[in-house]
C-alpha cells in the first residue's frame, strides 16, 4: 500500500514522499493520532545538528513521541481501532545483559529511520503497547519522554545506595518536571528539591518539597542523590554544582543531552566516591511499566496534563511549520500535534 | 454505515496498453491494488465495493486474491455502461445487502492510488454532514474557455476555479433519488456524479485534495507515479 511520508528534507523544509507497505508480511499498521515534538526533533528542524549529520540523515520523517490507532494487523492480534503507543527504539538483536536501547545496532525513529509523521506507520508488533481506555491522549502522546525518565529512575534504583532520604533534580523543563514527579511517586517518603533558573516554571513543581534558584543555593544544602535534566552546555555547570553539594557516595543520573562534550570536576567525583551514570531512550519494558504506572496512579496523569502546551490541529504541511515554530518560542510545556494530515 | 466504491470501469484506451490502466503496475503491484488497499485499511468502511466491466471481474478477483488475500471486506461486482450507472450499481448492491438508511458512499477512481487517510476521513465527515462532497485542489494553470475550439471565448477568474479529483461522496439514498429524478437529457450531460447534484441545485461541499492525488491516465502519469515512489519500501 502506498504510504505518504512527510519528511524533513532540509532545515525548516518538509516534503511529501511515498513508500510501499507490504501488507502480506507480518506488520501492524498504525494511524498516528497524537504526536509530540521533542528537542531532538527541533535540532533537526532548526539545523542545529552538525552538517555531516544532517547530510547523512535527511530526508527523514521527524517525531518519535506519539500514539495512534491500529488500522491493520496481518495476524489479527490487535483489534482495529485499538489505541497504542508506538515505541521508537527498534532493536535488531537480543542481548541478555545489555538493554535494547543501548545496543549499538538498534535503530531509532526520527534518528536512524523515519519517525511518525506519516499517513500510516508500519510497525513491528513488539513495538506497540496498548493504552488503557480513557487515558488523556495528549499526555499519552509524550509517553516516550516519560518512559525515558521512568527508565532512568529504574536504573537509579539499581545503581544507588539505599539512603534515599533527599534527592535533588537539576532543571525546570519538561524532562525535569516528569522525572521529579515520578521520583516523588516511586520513592516513598523522599524529600525532593528542585534546582532551576525560572521561578515561574519551578512554581509548577507543587509536589516538590523545595525549589531553589541555582544562583541562590543555601550553603548548607546537601542531598543523597541527584538527577541532571538540564542538557546542552549548561549541563556541565549543573553536574559540577551537583558534585559540589551531593553527599559522598551519592549517585548522579545524567539525562540532559549536549551536542558538545562538557567538562566535569572529576577530582571531586573521585574524592567523594560518586557514581555517575547516563540514560538515554527506553525500551519495551519501560513502556509497559509506565502504562501500568499511569493506570495505577491516575493523579500522575493529572499532574502531567499541566505540561501539555499548545495543541495544533495538523492538516497541512504549513501546520507542521506552525507547530514547530511555536514550539521553538514556547515558554514551556510539550507541543502536541493532533494528526489529521 | 460507510462504503468505499472503487470505480474501475476504465478500459484504458488512453494509456495505450493492452489491459485497462488500473492493472498496470506501479512498483511491485497493480495500481488498483494500491488504491483498494487504502480503502480496505480504512476501518470506517463496512465494505469496499469494486466495480469493473463484466469481462474483467474474474481477473480483478484473481489480482485481489494474489495481492490482498487476507482482506475479507472487498467485493467485486459489475459496473455500468457509464460512470454514474456504475455508481448506481454500487448503490443497488448496498440497498439489496444492507439497506440505504444512513449509507454513505465514498466513490473513488481506481487509478488514484495516492489518496490519503485524511481525504477519505474528511469525505465521510462532509458527506455525512452535508449530503455530498467533492475533492478538489485549487487550479494552478489558467483555464480558458473556447466555444468553437478555435478562439478564446472566456478566461474565468482562476481564484474561483478548482480541479476536480476523487473521492466524491454522497448519502446513498439521496444520490439515488436525485439521480432518478433527472431527465434522460440531463443524464446525457453528466460528466461526474457531483454534477447530478449541481444540475438539481443541491449543495456539494468541498474537501481539499492533494496535488499528488493524481489520476494515472497517460503513460506520462505512470512515470510520475513511479517517481513519486522514490521513497522506497518501508518496514
Amino acid at each position: 500500500m502506498f504510504n505518504t511520508i512527510y519528511r524533513l528534507v532540509k532545515p525548516r523544509k518538509f516534503e511529501t514522499e511515498f513508500t510501499d507497505i507490504d501488507l502480506n508480511q507480518d506488520v501492524v499498521v498504525v494511524r498516528p493520532t497524537h504526536l509530540s515534538i521533542c528537542n531532538a526533533d527541533q535540532r533537526y528542524y532548526q539545523g542545529k545538528r552538525a552538517p555531516e549529520v544532517l547530510k547523512k540523515k535527511l530526508p527523514m520523517a521527524l517525531i518519535h513521541e506519539g500514539i495512534g490507532k491500529v488500522v491493520y494487523d496481518s495476524k489479527g492480534e490487535f483489534t482495529e481501532g485499538e489505541c497504542v503507543v508506538m515505541i521508537p527504539n527498534t532493536p535488531v538483536e537480543e542481548d541478555d545483559i545489555i538493554a535494547e536501547n543501548y545496543l549499538r545496532s538498534s535503530k531509532f525513529r526520527a534518528s536512524g529511520f523515519d519517525g511518525f509523521m506519516q499517513d500510516n506507520v508500519p510497525m513491528r508488533r513488539d513495538r506497540l503497547v496498548r493504552l488503557p481506555d480513557g487515558i488523556n491522549k495528549e499526555v499519552a502522546a509524550f509517553t516516550e519522554i516519560a518512559s525515558v525518565s521512568y527508565h532512568a529512575i529504574s536504573r537509579f534504583q539499581r545503581f544507588s545506595h539505599e539512603r534515599r532520604n533527599h534527592i535533588a533534580v537539576w532543571g525546570d523543563g519538561n524532562l525535569a518536571f516528569i522525572t521529579s514527579l515520578f521520583i516523588k511517586y516511586r520513592i516513598p517518603d523522599v524529600k525532593l528539591s528542585i534546582f532551576g533558573i525560572d521561578d515561574d516554571k519551578m512554581s509548577e513543581f507543587t509536589f516538590a518539597d523545595g525549589t531553589y534558584h541555582v544562583d541562590e543555593i543555601p550553603e548548607d544544602m546537601a542531598f543523597d542523590h541527584a538527577f541532571e535534566c538540564v542538557g546542552n552546555m549548561a549541563s556541565g555547570t549543573a553536574i559540577n554544582q551537583i558534585i559540589d553539594y551531593i553527599n559522598p557516595e551519592g549517585t548522579i543520573s545524567i539525562l540532559g543531552v549536549s551536542e558538545d562534550p562538557v567538562p566535569i570536576n572529576t577530582r571531586m567525583v573521585l574524592e567523594k566516591g560518586l557514581r555517575i551514570f547516563g540514560s538515554s531512550r527506553s525500551g519495551r519494558k519501560d513502556f509497559e511499566e509506565i502504562v501500568q504506572f499511569y493506570a495505577d496512579n491516575p493523579e500522575v496523569v493529572n499532574y502531567l496534563e499541566r505540561i501539555v502546551g499548545e495543541v495544533f490541529d495538523v492538516r497541512e504541511i504549513e501546520d507542521f511549520t506552525k507547530a514547530f515554530e511555536a514550539d521553538i518560542h514556547k515558554a514551556g510545556g510539550k507541543t502536541i500535534m493532533i494528526w489529521n494530515k | 454505515m460507510n462504503f468505499g466504491v472503487i470505480l474501475a470501469g476504465g478500459v484504458g484506451h488512453r494509456m495505450g496498453a493492452d489491459k485497462p490502466k488500473q492493472f498496470l503496475h506501479i512498483g511491485e503491484k497493480p495500481i488498483i491494488v494500491h488504491t483498494v488497499e487504502k480503502f480496505a485499511l480504512y476501518r470506517g468502511f463496512e465494505k469496499v465495493i469494486v466495480l469493473t466491466p463484466e469481462e474483467w471481474i474474474e481477473y480483478t478477483k484473481d489480482v485481489f486474491e494474489k495481492y490482498l488475500g487476507n482482506m475479507d471486506n472487498i467485493v467485486v461486482i459489475q459496473g455500468g455502461a457509464v460512470r454514474n450507472e456504475t455508481i448506481m450499481n454500487a448503490v443497488r448492491y448496498i440497498e439489496e445487502n444492507y439497506g440505504l438508511d444512513d449509507a454513505v458512499i465514498v466513490t473513488h477512481d481506481a487509478v488514484r492510488p495516492f489518496v490519503t487517510y485524511r481525504i477519505i476521513e474528511e469525505n465521510i465527515a462532509a458527506a455525512t454532514e452535508f449530503g455530498a462532497c467533492d475533492t478538489v485542489i485549487p487550479a494552478t494553470d489558467t483555464i480558458v474557455e473556447s466555444d468553437d475550439g478555435q478562439a478564446l471565448s472566456c478566461i474565468p477568474d482562476r481564484s474561483k476555479l478548482y480541479q476536480g479529483q476523487t473521492p466524491q461522496s454522497f448519502k446513498a439514498a439521496e444520490l439515488k433519488a436525485t439521480y432518478e429524478a433527472l431527465t434522460e437529457e440531463e443524464k446525457e450531460i453528466l460528466t461526474d456524479a457531483c454534477k447530478i447534484y449541481v444540475i438539481k441545485g443541491k449543495p456539494v461541499h468541498i474537501v481539499k485534495g492533494e496535488p499528488f492525488n493524481i489520476k494515472v491516465t497517460y503513460p506520462y502519469d505512470l512515470t510520475v507515479a513511479e517517481t513519486l515512489m522514490k521513497g522506497g519500501r518501508d518496514v
